[in-house]
């Protein structure tokens, strides 16, 4: 396959994530498209490890590294700075896991997005508290056991719909994205830099440490994760225009859920319990982009 | 210029003239007439200055350290539970060495709800790496704020101007406001010795490991050692140009005296009040005012109080289980000189209860009439 991405890297080798690290691939292609005129913020993350330990960096762009529940706000000072310095070329762009957006970092998000601050915004998620060891967040799945939802304890609650949630801020763009499909996720980033006002990326970023699942099954389970609808491809412009971009053919959640330890413990009526949410979900994502099923 | 203006006013005003380009607030009684003040003078052009309204005091911080990390002067004000709200990110701003400047109004904590003066909320934050000031009027205000910007970006550590709830914040007094063509001279544009640029990447507050980390501690603390250093040769500058000067502390009548008040904030106007009529009785009474009290300035206080019999500490606050805030580092200052005097610990006008001249009056003759403390805290007035 060829890809259509710019041949230029941002990221060293030798940063320190674990073997078949999702959130490194979606690092690596979301720089090829935002380029070197980029200021990173980064919230405590998985990547504040994975950008390596002073006095060494695994980025080529300046980095400022923040609390975990600023990466909206350090974002909006960064740009207004910007802007009294005369420099509008410089994309602002905050890079946070989904505790730093779904959980603690909600509230600045919100904030941010809500005074429509020029920047872009993305979230990698891997589905819970990877760094400090598989901890559940509310982007955790239903069905998914983590070291805080253990045995009989398995989440049962559904895992937050957060672009259904920016889009309800009415921000000019909100994308989801998979380190899958490359030239998708290239292509919205490029497309993001090239808007004002605060945009919004989701990127499925499978995390093999804390899903249990061999380090090269990483890309494909993210590939079934869009497949089985369960991760959909799509983008909200202006909080109204739905676009899907990726329209799978039939496969079972059924499929995706076995290759996976965190999902271990389900029974094959829980499964099927899944495939009703997944398939409602996928209703209502049609319904919104005026599509039918 | 004279003008008879608020102590937040005066703030404002400081804040305008140290051209200061952003600015990051969220609204707290008694905090709300600084923002106010500073949102008109960037929606009509007289700063220009970007105000970022922004959802939390939190995030104000937040907002603060990305912009300041980028090489711009910053502002913010705050009060009580916001600053409380702020604590991890107070840490953060000393640790990344950001010269950002903060008005604080001095406003007790909730449970119950209670906006009154109260300086538990500031001096809370002693261990943040943070350099404080307290105030006494609405001009001191106004001075150590310009003060505070030349001081943080000297040594790159942040400042805390602090001034009294009510008492000063919305007090009128007249102030004399500087020219800006005075102002340009002592205060340079914000010369940053790093900041995030694409031109020359960097990274920021990243991983550290304890060799790095402990090493970058001690410079902090190199850092609070010359901000004492420096602070009196920017009293010299700021002199030359306004003939004004304020001195870390300042000592009132204590060659001779015999029993000295240390106090802060507005309880030292009504203090000198005290001492003025004590003395016209011929009470060898004086005063020593803390402006300074990160860094502590240790030698400064021995100095100025070694030789008296009684010191009697006012203390606006409360450490529990201890004792007053100002207490401590004062018992503390002292220990270590041969025959200091007994320390009275007096906690007075907590919550915004008025501390009044005779209120004062009697904490000078209690501390006269007894030999000895034989108690850590006396609560007045209750």
């Amino acid at each position: 396959m060829l890809l259509d991405a710019p041949d230029q890297e941002y990221m060293y080798s030798g940063h320190v994530g674990c073997p078949g690290c999702g959130a490194a691939i979606a690092m690596r292609f979301t720089l090829k498209a935002l380029g070197d005129k980029t200021i990173m913020v980064l919230p405590a993350c998985c990547w504040s490890i994975i950008a390596g330990p002073y006095p060494m960096s695994t980025l080529k762009i300046p980095v400022i590294h923040s609390a975990f529940e600023t990466g909206g706000a350090v974002a909006s000072g960064v740009r207004a700075a910007l802007d009294m310095k005369g420099d509008t070329e410089t994309t602002v762009v905050t890079w946070a896991g989904d505790g730093g957006t779904f959980d603690i970092g909600f509230q600045a998000l919100s904030g941010a997005v809500e005074r429509n601050e020029d920047f872009i915004y993305v979230c990698y998620d891997n589905e819970a508290y990877m760094n400090t060891g598989v901890q559940r967040s509310s982007s955790t799945p239903y069905g998914a056991w983590t070291t805080t939802t253990p045995g009989p304890e398995w989440k049962k609650m559904r895992k937050k719909n957060i672009v259904e949630v920016l889009v309800a801020h009415r921000i000019p763009y909100v994308a989801t994205a998979n380190i899958a499909f490359p030239e998708d996720l290239v292509h919205k980033v490029q497309k993001a830099k090239g808007l004002k006002g605060s945009r919004f990326i989701h990127i499925y970023a499978s995390c093999p440490t804390g899903w249990r699942i061999p380090s090269e099954m990483s890309v494909k389970i993210a590939r079934m994760a869009v497949q089985t609808n369960i991760f959909p491809l799509y983008e909200v412009e202006s909080g109204v225009k739905y676009t899907i971009n990726y329209k799978p053919k039939e496969y079972l959640v059924r499929e995706y859920f076995k290759l996976q330890g965190r999902f271990r413990h389900l029974t094959e009526k829980d499964l099927d319990q899944i495939q009703e949410m997944v398939n409602e979900d996928w209703g209502l994502l049609l319904r919104k982009a005026g599509e039918s099923l | 210029m004279k003008r008879v203006i608020e102590g937040s006013h005066a703030v404002a005003e400081a804040v305008r003239l140290a051209r200061v380009q952003v600015i990051s607030a969220y609204p707290i009684t008694p905090q709300t007439h600084i923002v106010e003040i500073l949102s008109e003078y960037c929606a009509n052009g007289t700063m220009n200055a970007r105000f970022l309204r922004v959802e939390s005091e939190h995030s104000a911080l937040a907002a603060l350290i990305g912009a300041q990390s980028c090489g711009v002067r910053t502002f913010t004000a705050t009060a009580s539970q916001g600053l409380a709200l702020m604590h991890e990110l107070l840490h953060w701003t000393s640790g990344a060495r950001l010269p950002i400047v903060m008005a604080e109004v001095n406003r007790a904590l909730a449970p119950g709800w209670n906006i009154w003066t109260d300086q538990t909320d500031s001096l809370a934050q002693r261990d943040t790496g943070w350099i404080q000031m307290y105030c006494e009027d609405s001009q001191e205000v106004l001075d150590s704020m310009l003060q505070a910007y030349r001081l943080a970006e000297r040594v790159y550590l942040p400042v805390m101007v602090v001034l009294d709830a009510f008492y000063l914040s919305h007090t009128f007094e007249p102030v004399d406001v500087p020219t800006q063509e005075e102002v340009d001279r002592f205060l340079p544009p914000y010369q940053p010795r790093f900041q995030a640029d694409t031109e020359n990447a960097c990274a920021f507050g990243q991983l550290v490991p304890p060799g790095a980390y402990m090493k970058m501690r001690h410079n902090i603390a190199i850092g609070m050692d010359e901000a004492l250093k420096s602070l009196n040769e920017i009293q010299e500058e700021f002199y030359a140009i306004f003939r004004r000067r304020y001195n870390a502390v300042e000592a009132v009548c204590c060659d001779d005296a015999e029993i000295i008040l240390v106090t802060s904030g507005t309880i030292t106007s009504t203090s000198r009040l005290v001492i003025k009529t004590l003395r016209g009785r011929g009470e060898k009474a004086g005063i020593l005012k803390m402006k300074l009290f990160r860094p502590f300035p240790v030698e400064m206080i021995r100095k100025a109080i070694s030789h008296a019999k009684k010191i009697a500490v006012i203390d606006r606050n409360f450490s529990f289980g201890a004792s007053g805030i100002f207490a401590q580092e004062l018992r503390a200052a002292l220990y270590n000189t041969p025959d200091h005097p007994p320390v009275f610990g007096y906690i007075a006008g907590i919550g915004g209860l008025d501390a009044t001249v005779e209120l004062i009056e009697e904490i000078y003759w209690k501390t006269k009439n007894t030999a000895f403390p034989d108690e850590e805290s006396i609560w007045m007035g209750i």
